[in-house]
């Protein structure tokens, strides 16, 4: 918020908004008021506790949760979706924390699920080479492309999602979780893909809970906690804070955090 | 070390060669053997059902040897077209994870109507034939709109819609319990006479090798076109001609009697056709994956509620077509078509063909092979002069190894991480 005024990203328009996002499961309310702005070329880190709701909006945005009240903006028109596949028409691409991919259905058919090539004759030659590419983009180490998806590995599971995320050119891509499997050459080439993507103008949504991650890529850091909007960060943001901010520690993080920031501010304006 | 530094630099200018753990086939010799790998893993496919095929041929035939006589094999080919059409209609709920219970009956219920339509309302065939499959349709819509609207399990709604449609059979036929189909017509030769000609049978099954091997070879150029690894031309060329010596061996033999009945022709056009619907098209593909995981196929945007609306109505409607044909099979439109073992006949085909009944594995073929296990049983049986009470016993077991056969090599495929 403070960082909104700051940035010159605030006099362009955003990507995608949420305004006031609930979504109550029965009693349960997992997402209270969110408000959420995305802007492109920009990292958002979305980070909070577990069961904090992260994921449920990450779901939300992708079409596969109706939300309960609220509006979602995609490049300031507000949107209804009905469906995921709404969501997937707008340019909304999501790798689902539980990938949810088709087991029984080899890597080039999960790649390309719901977008097939040439519906009444499956175009499989252009898929796999497709998907080869896709792949090979993120370094995967995946045997063979004709294999079941039962048969990959977690990490190697993680890759395949992420592929078929890319498969539409979105303009705005959500990451829940991204990174949780993979391994180190892997995890540097996620987050490259990331810088990317960025690069190329998409707007980015990463949920991790590496601090480390987050902090290499993310242009602002968002706060969920206990389904709330808990405060928007910058990467400058110390590790106390943001603890504080996630777990609840100290009841009023962020507005100290704002005097502090005003201060040391004041002092680099006079020091300069 | 220079051999090494081969090893990885020559596979990895193919795109799909590039990791070196992986041994691939490309060769016949590597073909056979990774067939081999695969049905040690547990990925049998069709293997089971055509070892069960030969082993129950054998049997029938040391028995009695009529078994194998080529007038006894075109009247099994006659008996398994219509159950067969039914199989065909299970596989596509099967695949699902769902089941249809009512198809005995809604077949039963076309029949009826093919009878009371066109014998009693004097309505002309096509139209007769067509309002019998709409009332299918109908049938599969319904129980899709209860699955996908209340969230019905198909086995309850299809349950209840065997026992009302039992209802509606009964009620068709009236005071008289059944309806003569007139001797002579076209439909009643189509079930019991009708030959495709023998000059137009051996073109038949000149088609499918040929077919195979412009398409493999196709395939094999546009591979090697994008640098993706082909099979060698000897790969390609060996399985069509191995399927086109088996079936004008097939044809011909049949051919030394009657020939091969038009029904049975029109039942295999079916398979060829839902197999390619099932392997080669958009639909099939989300048939497939709506069968392993709802949710993820829901999530990539695939229209989930209209792919078990497909699947019912396919289905129904398939009944209902197995249904006018046994009617013409019999030439009669009995209270008792579709009751006593055609329900149960045509689940357990398509199972022991080798669809699985958790959702997510099967093919076309399996009504056929399945079907053709279970009409060799009862037709090997009824030579030997034995009740119903052996079939239904022998079926029976039959259908349970064919299970445990599945669930076996479901382990197995799990211990291979291949599930
Ligand atoms: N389908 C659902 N039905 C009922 N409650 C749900 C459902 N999905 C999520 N919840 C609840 O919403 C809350 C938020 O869950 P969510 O999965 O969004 O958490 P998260 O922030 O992604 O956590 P994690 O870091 O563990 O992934 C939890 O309390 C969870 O129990
Ligand atoms: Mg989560």
């Amino acid at each position: 918020m403070v960082t909104q005024e700051a940035s010159p990203l605030a006099a362009r328009q955003p990507l995608l908004s949420l305004r006031k996002v609930s979504k109550h499961f029965g009693a349960v309310a997992a997402l209270t008021e969110i408000d959420l702005d995305v802007y492109p070329g920009e990292v958002v880190a979305l980070v909070g506790d577990n069961g904090a709701g992260k994921s449920t909006l990450v779901k939300t945005i992708a079409g596969a949760h109706r939300p309960s009240a609220g509006d979602i903006l995609f490049a300031g028109q507000p949107v209804e979706m009905n469906g995921p596949s709404d969501a997937l028409e707008l340019g909304i691409a999501t790798v689902f924390q539980d990938l949810a991919l088709c087991e029984n259905l080899d890597v080039v058919a999960n790649i390309f699920l719901g977008q097939e090539l040439s519906p009444f004759h499956l175009n499989e030659i252009d898929m796999e080479v497709t998907a080869w590419t896709l792949l090979n983009e993120l370094a995967a180490r995946i045997p063979n492309v004709r294999d079941v998806v039962a048969s990959l590995s977690g990490g190697q599971r993680q890759t395949v999602a992420i592929a078929r995320s890319l498969l539409l050119n979105p303009k705005i891509i959500m990451l829940d979780e991204p990174t949780a499997a993979l391994g180190v050459a892997q995890t540097a080439e996620v987050l490259n893909l990331v810088e990317r993507l960025k690069d190329r103008g998409l707007g980015v949504i990463m949920i991790s809970h590496n601090m480390q991650d987050v902090r290499a890529v993310a242009d602002r850091i968002a706060v969920l906690r206990l389904g709330r909007n808990n405060g928007v960060f910058t990467v400058d943001a110390t590790n106390e804070e943001l603890i504080g901010a996630i777990t609840g520690a100290t009841d009023n993080a962020v507005s100290r955090r704002e005097k502090r920031l005003a201060d040391t501010k004041q002092v680099a304006g006079n020091s300069q | 070390m220079s051999s090494v530094a081969d090893k990885q630099t020559t596979p990895s200018s193919l795109l799909d060669r590039s990791d070196v753990r992986v041994t691939h086939a490309s060769g016949l010799v590597e073909t056979v053997n990774a067939f081999k790998d695969r049905v040690r893993s547990g990925d049998l496919g069709s293997l089971p059902v055509i070892v069960g095929l030969v082993l129950i041929w054998s049997i029938f035939t040391i028995i009695n040897p009529v078994f194998l006589s080529a007038n006894n094999l075109v009247n099994l080919l006659f008996d398994c077209s219509t159950v067969g059409i039914i199989a065909l209609g299970i596989v596509c709920v099967l695949m699902l994870g769902e089941i249809d219970l009512s198809v005995g009956s809604m077949s039963g219920v076309g029949s009826a109507l093919l009878g009371v339509l066109w014998v009693k309302q004097g309505l002309p065939v096509p139209l007769a034939i067509g309002i019998s499959l709409c009332a299918g349709a109908l049938t599969g819509l319904c129980y899709a709109y209860m699955r996908t609207r209340f969230g019905m399990p198909s086995f309850v709604s299809t349950l209840a819609g065997l026992l009302a449609l039992l209802g509606f059979q009964l009620f068709l036929l009236g005071s008289t319990g059944s309806i003569n189909l007139p001797y002579g017509s076209s439909m009643v030769s189509f079930g019991q006479l009708l030959i495709i000609p023998t000059w137009l049978s051996y073109v038949l099954a000149l088609v499918p090798g040929l077919v195979m091997m412009v398409m493999g070879i196709r395939v094999r150029q546009k591979r090697m076109a994008v640098r993706l690894s082909a099979k060698s031309m000897t790969t390609v060329l060996v399985k069509p001609l191995l399927l086109t010596v088996l079936l004008v061996v097939v044809v011909g033999y049949l051919n030394q009697s009657r020939g091969v009945p038009w029904m049975f022709g029109v039942f295999v056009t079916l398979v060829l056709g839902l197999n390619y619907a099932l392997t080669k098209t958009r639909w099939g593909r989300c048939m497939f994956a709506v069968g392993g995981n709802a949710e993820a196929a829901r999530r990539a945007g695939i229209n989930v509620k209209r792919i078990y609306v497909s699947a019912f109505v396919l289905c129904s409607t398939l009944a209902t077509l197995g249904g006018v044909f046994a009617a013409s099979r019999l030439a009669s439109a009995s209270q008792q078509a579709g009751t006593a073992d055609v329900n149960l006949n045509a689940i357990a085909a398509a199972v022991i063909g080798g669809t699985s009944l958790f959702g997510g594995r099967g093919s076309a073929w399996s009504a056929l092979l399945g079907i053709i296990v279970i009409q060799s049983i009862a037709n090997g049986l009824t030579l030997l002069n034995l009740p119903s009470a052996h079939r239904y016993m022998i079926t029976g077991a039959v259908l349970a190894i064919a299970v445990i056969v599945d669930s076996l090599a479901r382990q197995s495929r799990l211990s291979h991480g291949k599930a």
